[in-house]
């Protein structure tokens, strides 16, 4: 008689969420953590709020066999405004940019801020974490482009500033070295009276935008537009300037009609990405209405 | 990896254990501290249902490494109640059916407590705005809803 075989025992793999191991640093001042940046090269990691690299790591999309936790230098936290522009330290939490009155000179980024994530989210996550990770649908390089902040990077040897034009430059890639680290960003204040606005296109409130737009415009006396700077995410591989759109805009005091033709014209010459949630076309449609919403908000902002 | 040792205080005791640097804050309360009220549903920062008060601040403890706590406050969903009462919270969802299978329910009740204690008057768009960072399948946020405006009603904000 033939046995029946026994049952093979359940073929489930086990994949644990778990990072891959790693040796943890906790240097407590900027130097020391450059120099085990300068040890480890690309082995090294600067781990900042980790509401972006902990799920990757978890996920093992990535993996480092050194972290270098930034929690526990002071000297890289804190928000300071001096002589038209806003200084943030990169360790800043995200929550504290949110309140801080120092920021409000920069309205964009209590505007942007909130919608970063959830609140349990920016508690714990920073701003240089945010802007060094650079999500192409993160709201904060969408500021940094739009309004061309400077941004601080150190490494062991010093440190240099770059243009937020020269910085991001792909998914998740900056021009932030693997021996280097993003220790500041300087933001301009804008004159009294730009108006300001962030609009964005996401499936639920704290969800990545599928599109979004960070703008501002400055006007002169008979409501003609000064200066105009409009970003976008999430419309491509990096945040995205509309230049031809900023120029377009500038001189005019825009009817709705002009409006929406500034609006496609912000889009016109893009290839946004498709995924489950949104095709190129759906992306590039919603993404000429949001321009257009977001200007006339920061329009009237401006008491245009 | 080397193993470290963490010290924190997590429900007003001091813990100390020596750790995998990789072990996530949630694993450790659960595994170390054997405190299971943390529920740990996507693991990537997603679901909310690992939420803990950390220094007074709600955030995802799957999200951190338990070394990173060292010295840290934590206040787990078993840490709110005092002498066996529930908070006003607590007793909220019990009474508005803020839940049904209670898988979510601790990382609800740890991120609730956190938003009234800074919104104690909230508008009902604050609460759906505060809840979005929480995921429930069961209940669909009615009884939840009705819950935070419940519990800041009973303690003493309400509009």
């Amino acid at each position: 008689m033939r046995k029946r075989s026994a049952k093979p025992p359940l073929a489930l793999p086990c994949r644990p969420v778990k990072p891959a191991p790693f040796e943890y640093h906790a240097p407590a001042t900027t130097a020391d953590a450059l120099a085990v940046l300068a040890e480890h090269g690309d082995e090294a990691k600067p781990l900042a709020g980790g509401q972006s690299l902990v799920p990757m790591l978890a996920l093992r999309l990535t993996r480092f066999g050194h972290l270098v936790d930034l929690n526990r230098v002071p000297e890289l936290a804190g928000i300071e405004r001096h002589n038209g522009t806003v200084t943030v330290g990169t360790m800043t939490r995200q929550a504290d940019l949110e309140r801080s009155p120092d920021a409000a000179a920069v309205p964009l980024l209590g505007l942007a801020t909130p919608l970063i994530g959830h609140f349990q989210i920016r508690n714990r996550g920073t701003v240089g974490g945010s802007i060094a990770h650079a999500d192409p649908a993160g709201e904060l390089p969408a500021v940094v482009l739009t309004l061309d902040a400077q941004l601080d990077i150190a490494s062991a040897s010093g440190t240099r500033t770059v243009s937020a034009s020269e910085f991001f430059e792909g998914t998740w890639t900056t021009v932030v070295g693997d021996d280097e680290l993003l220790t500041a960003v300087h933001f301009p204040v804008w004159a009294d009276g730009a108006g300001f606005a962030v609009d964005e296109v996401a499936r639920r409130l704290g969800d990545f935008a599928l599109v979004g737009v960070v703008c501002g415009v400055e006007l002169d006396g008979s409501s003609k537009v000064t200066r105009a700077a409009i970003g976008l995410l999430g419309m491509g591989g990096t945040p995205l300037r509309a230049a031809a759109a900023e120029q377009a805009l500038v001189g005019t005091a825009p009817t709705d009609d002009e409006l929406t033709e500034i609006g496609r014209l912000a889009v016109a010459d893009l290839d946004p990405p498709a995924d489950i949630h949104a095709s190129t076309e759906y992306r590039s449609s919603v993404g000429a209405h949001v321009v257009k919403r977001a200007l006339r908000t920061a329009l009237e902002r401006a008491g245009g | 990896m080397a193993e470290l040792p963490v010290t924190m205080s997590v429900n007003g005791e001091r813990h100390r254990h020596i750790v995998e640097p990789r072990k996530t804050l949630a694993d450790y309360l659960r595994e170390d501290c054997a405190l299971t009220g943390t529920h740990l549903g996507c693991e990537h920062g997603v679901c909310g249902a690992c939420t803990v008060m950390l220094d007074g601040v709600a955030v995802r403890s799957c999200l951190m490494f338990a070394v990173q706590a060292e010295g840290a406050e934590v206040t787990t969903v078993e840490g709110l109640a005092k002498n066996g009462e529930l908070t006003p919270v607590q007793e909220a969802f019990r009474e508005e059916h803020g839940l049904q299978c209670g898988f979510c329910t601790p990382g609800f009740v740890v991120s609730v407590h956190a938003f009234l204690e800074d919104n104690p008057r909230p508008s009902r768009d604050e609460i759906v705005e505060a809840l979005s960072g929480n995921l429930c399948r069961c209940t669909g946020y009615q009884g939840i809803i009705r819950a935070v405006e419940r519990a800041a009603t009973t303690m003493g904000g309400a509009t």
